[in-house]
């Protein structure tokens, strides 16, 4: 370093002088800002001497944050969310298939040939593209457009910082950050934002093991998913007036099971590969707003619905293109999809699934929502029944939660399928969006590898497991 | 307590506000760049939504906004470009969030930084305030939320705030658009230049550092001697911030960049 530079001489100047102010100079300087900070507030700011001796918020949060009832509260509030979703979704649900499937569907066919299109495009197009998108719309649009406008609600309302503040303790035990809370509630939206949302966590360290484990918390793409599997199997289990309630249960536990998880891989992560220190943060509780109920409702539709949704739709489009693909081309006398359903199902005996599912789930890994319509598709096409079902490669929607039920144990599905299902749901590697994003914020191969794998790996020892006590108590 | 003119359609765009033109994110061709400073939870992304007509995810907890976001207004006839800051408790960057919004007002040199504070948590949002104004003189504080403060009997008496900080403050509530003429109108007049501003420097107690700020800030002055904020600069080469001391061996500190950009990665919301 050449003093000729006077860059370098100014730094020199800096060192030295680093010397003569002292090491405390920084801490002294922070309490130059706060003295200044404290005579210019108590000038300006006055109270009014009868100030609210009791304060609502205060008392809410007593409540909310107690260590009796904070946990309990929580599940309570996120049961009544997801117990409102599911019945409120049903009805609509079924209007929007009416309307895209049993109308649109044949319509669309019909002027395909009016026009002359050859069959092969017309399948293709109509059969594949346009099927599964409609699917995705009529399923996934009426729960997402009930629940995340309670969810922005909460959100509004202050309760979030509440649950991270509950959780809080228990993810540093488990050796991660507190604000992991935080990512863990945006996963339950969407996976995606979750993992841009650990941005919020400073160490890298705890960062990762925010993003590696949001995968487990349940995404909206997945919980079409829980809840129709849950209402076919475990509704059907119990009298029709407790079937609501037993599926919203069943989907709670799936939910819970999966911030279990989380605790547990991030002890382990923190305990193996990512071994450090559980840095200290402040959190600040934010006073109760009153929401603004009808300004709420229409941004979570606009920003979150309709964004998922389209997300979902994009991805829709050629994955219907594909299945249809697989369906109708042979090799051999039988097509793609028969040839590697053959293929997965020894595998996926094991696992307490079946053939069908695992081909659903490696179609559908661009997203999740359109594993079940998949799946029946693919049962349809394989199994011995006749007269439903519109042909190889068409997605459809069954009128019935009943014709569904016929036609998946017709396939060979079972209770313990279903469980599994529902488990395999929960823990699978992400949606290769969510993997996407995982890569552009760590930038890393590796641990977008990990993170895909990992819950994959996961996923197969825990079903397998479940499959093997099931099939020994049975 | 509202006052006249701003009637509760005051957030509308057919209200006007006085040339108020919401832009949303058309960006092309802005005149003057508008920060938006503060700590978390105070409501900047709700001043950032009535500002510019765009529905910028707004959410109760603190945190909320990881990446910059950025919008367009119009007002006087004027472009303006405005970017929401991530909230922050200092600018110290010692974290992800507290290097974009300093190296923002830093680098970006926005024309105004509006910093959003909490009525009813003044003194804590105040510290922020303070470092803002060791960067930068064109600021204008804007006091938020005063609709919660005045339920929770509190009152602050914005001119005496603003005669001690030297820059221009307006009470405001985001969330009902109240204030948000006034606001214009102070961010209108200091990114002009038309209102003077005389920020409020900390008051450095300590004969060793006072001497050596007075040994190495005319050093800085002379390799930069349009630096605005010579002192701050030499408070941070002091405490040897890395990013400051590369950005005075690069020369980076004496561009005077229009649209300098912080990188940030976009993503799904």
């Amino acid at each position: 370093m050449s003093t000729a530079d006077p860059r370098a001489a100014v730094l020199d100047e800096a060192r030295a002088l680093r010397w003569e102010i002292g090491r405390d100079f920084h801490d002294k300087l922070m309490e130059a800002v706060y003295a200044d900070a404290a005579r210019i507030a108590a000038r300006s700011v006055t109270r009014d001497g009868a100030e609210a001796a009791f304060s609502w918020g205060r008392a809410v949060d007593r409540v909310v944050t107690s260590k009796l009832f904070g946990f309990p509260l929580m599940i309570l509030l996120f049961a009544a969310v997801f117990w409102i979703t599911i019945t409120g979704a049903n009805v609509p649900s079924g209007m929007l298939a009416a309307l895209l499937l049993d109308r649109g569907h044949p319509f669309l066919l019909g002027l395909a040939a009016q026009i002359g299109m050859p069959g092969w495009l017309s399948g293709l197009l109509i059969d594949g593209c346009y099927l599964a998108t409609a699917w995705v719309v009529s399923v996934m649009l009426p729960p997402m457009a009930i629940f995340f406008p309670l969810f922005t609600l909460l959100e509004d309302l202050g309760y979030l910082p509440r649950v991270a503040f509950n959780l809080d303790k228990t993810f540093q035990r488990a050796g991660a950050h507190g604000k992991q809370a935080l990512t863990m509630m945006m996963g339950f939206g969407c996976n995606a934002a979750g993992v841009i949302a650990a941005r919020v966590i400073d160490s890298p360290r705890e960062r990762l093991i925010a993003i590696i484990t949001n995968n487990f918390a349940l995404c909206n793409g997945r919980w079409p998913t829980q809840i129709l599997v849950a209402a076919l199997f475990l509704g059907s289990l119990v009298p029709a007036y407790l079937a609501g309630l037993i599926s919203a249960a069943a989907v709670v536990a799936v939910a819970l099971l999966g911030v279990f998880l989380s605790f547990g891989v991030s002890w382990l992560l923190s305990r193996t590969v990512l071994r450090g220190e559980v840095s200290s943060f402040s959190l600040e509780l934010p006073p109760y707003r009153p929401p603004r109920i009808l300004q709420t409702i229409y941004t979570s539709i606009i920003d979150r619905t309709l964004f998922v949704l389209w997300r979902a739709v994009v991805f829709a489009l050629p994955a219907g293109a594909v299945i249809w693909l697989i369906s109708n081309v042979s090799v051999g006398g039988a097509s793609l999809a028969e040839h590697a359903i053959g293929f997965l199902d020894p595998f996926a005996f094991l696992l307490g699934l079946n053939g069908v599912i695992l081909l659903a789930y490696v179609v559908a890994i661009p997203a999740n929502e359109i594993v079940i319509p998949t799946a029946l598709m693919l049962t349809v096409m394989t199994s011995p029944l006749t007269g439903i079902g519109e042909g190889a490669g068409v997605m459809f929607e069954l009128d019935s939660l009943g014709d569904t039920l016929r036609v998946l144990e017709a396939g060979g599905w079972t209770v313990l399928t279903a469980v599994n299902v529902m488990l395999f749901s929960l823990i699978h590697n992400p949606c290769s969006t969510t993997l996407y994003t995982i890569h552009k914020e760590t930038g890393s191969w590796k641990w977008t590898a990990v993170s895909a794998l990992l819950p994959l790996a996961l996923g197969f020892v825990v079903t397998f497991f479940v499959a093997q006590v099931w099939r020994l108590l049975a | 307590m509202r006052r006249s003119g701003t009637a509760p359609c005051a957030g509308c765009p057919m209200q006007g506000d006085g040339g108020l033109r919401r832009l949303g994110i058309d960006m092309s061709q802005a005149d003057l760049v508008v920060a938006l400073a503060g700590n978390p939870n105070t409501g900047k992304s709700t001043v950032f939504n009535a500002l510019t007509g765009l529905r910028q995810h707004t959410g109760n907890w603190p945190g909320k906004t990881v990446t910059r976001a950025e919008g367009a207004f119009s007002y006087g006839g004027k472009r303006f470009k405005v970017v929401d800051l991530p909230g922050t408790y200092s600018l110290l960057a010692t974290s992800a969030d507290e290097e974009v919004a300093r190296d923002f007002i830093l680098f970006g040199r926005p024309d105004v930084t509006v910093v959003v504070v909490d009525a009813t948590r003044l003194e804590r949002n105040l510290n922020l305030v303070l470092q803002v104004l060791e960067i930068t003189d064109r600021a204008v504080v804007c006091l938020n939320l005063m609709d919660e403060a005045e339920r929770n009997g509190i009152r602050v008496d914005h001119r005496a705030l603003a005669r001690d900080l030297g820059v221009p403050v307006v009470p405001t509530a985001a969330r009902s658009g109240r204030g948000l003429s006034e606001l214009l109108e102070a961010i209108d007049g200091v990114a002009t230049g038309a209102v003077a501003t005389k920020p409020h420097r900390i008051d450095v107690q300590g004969g060793a550092l006072s001497e050596a700020l007075e040994r190495l800030v005319p050093r800085i002055r002379e390799l930069y001697p349009e630096l605005p904020n010579a002192r701050w600069v030499a408070l941070r080469l002091l405490e040897e911030d890395p990013a400051i001391v590369e950005a005075l061996k690069s020369g980076e500190l004496g561009m005077i960049t229009e649209d300098y950009a912080v990188p940030t990665a976009e993503g799904p919301r």
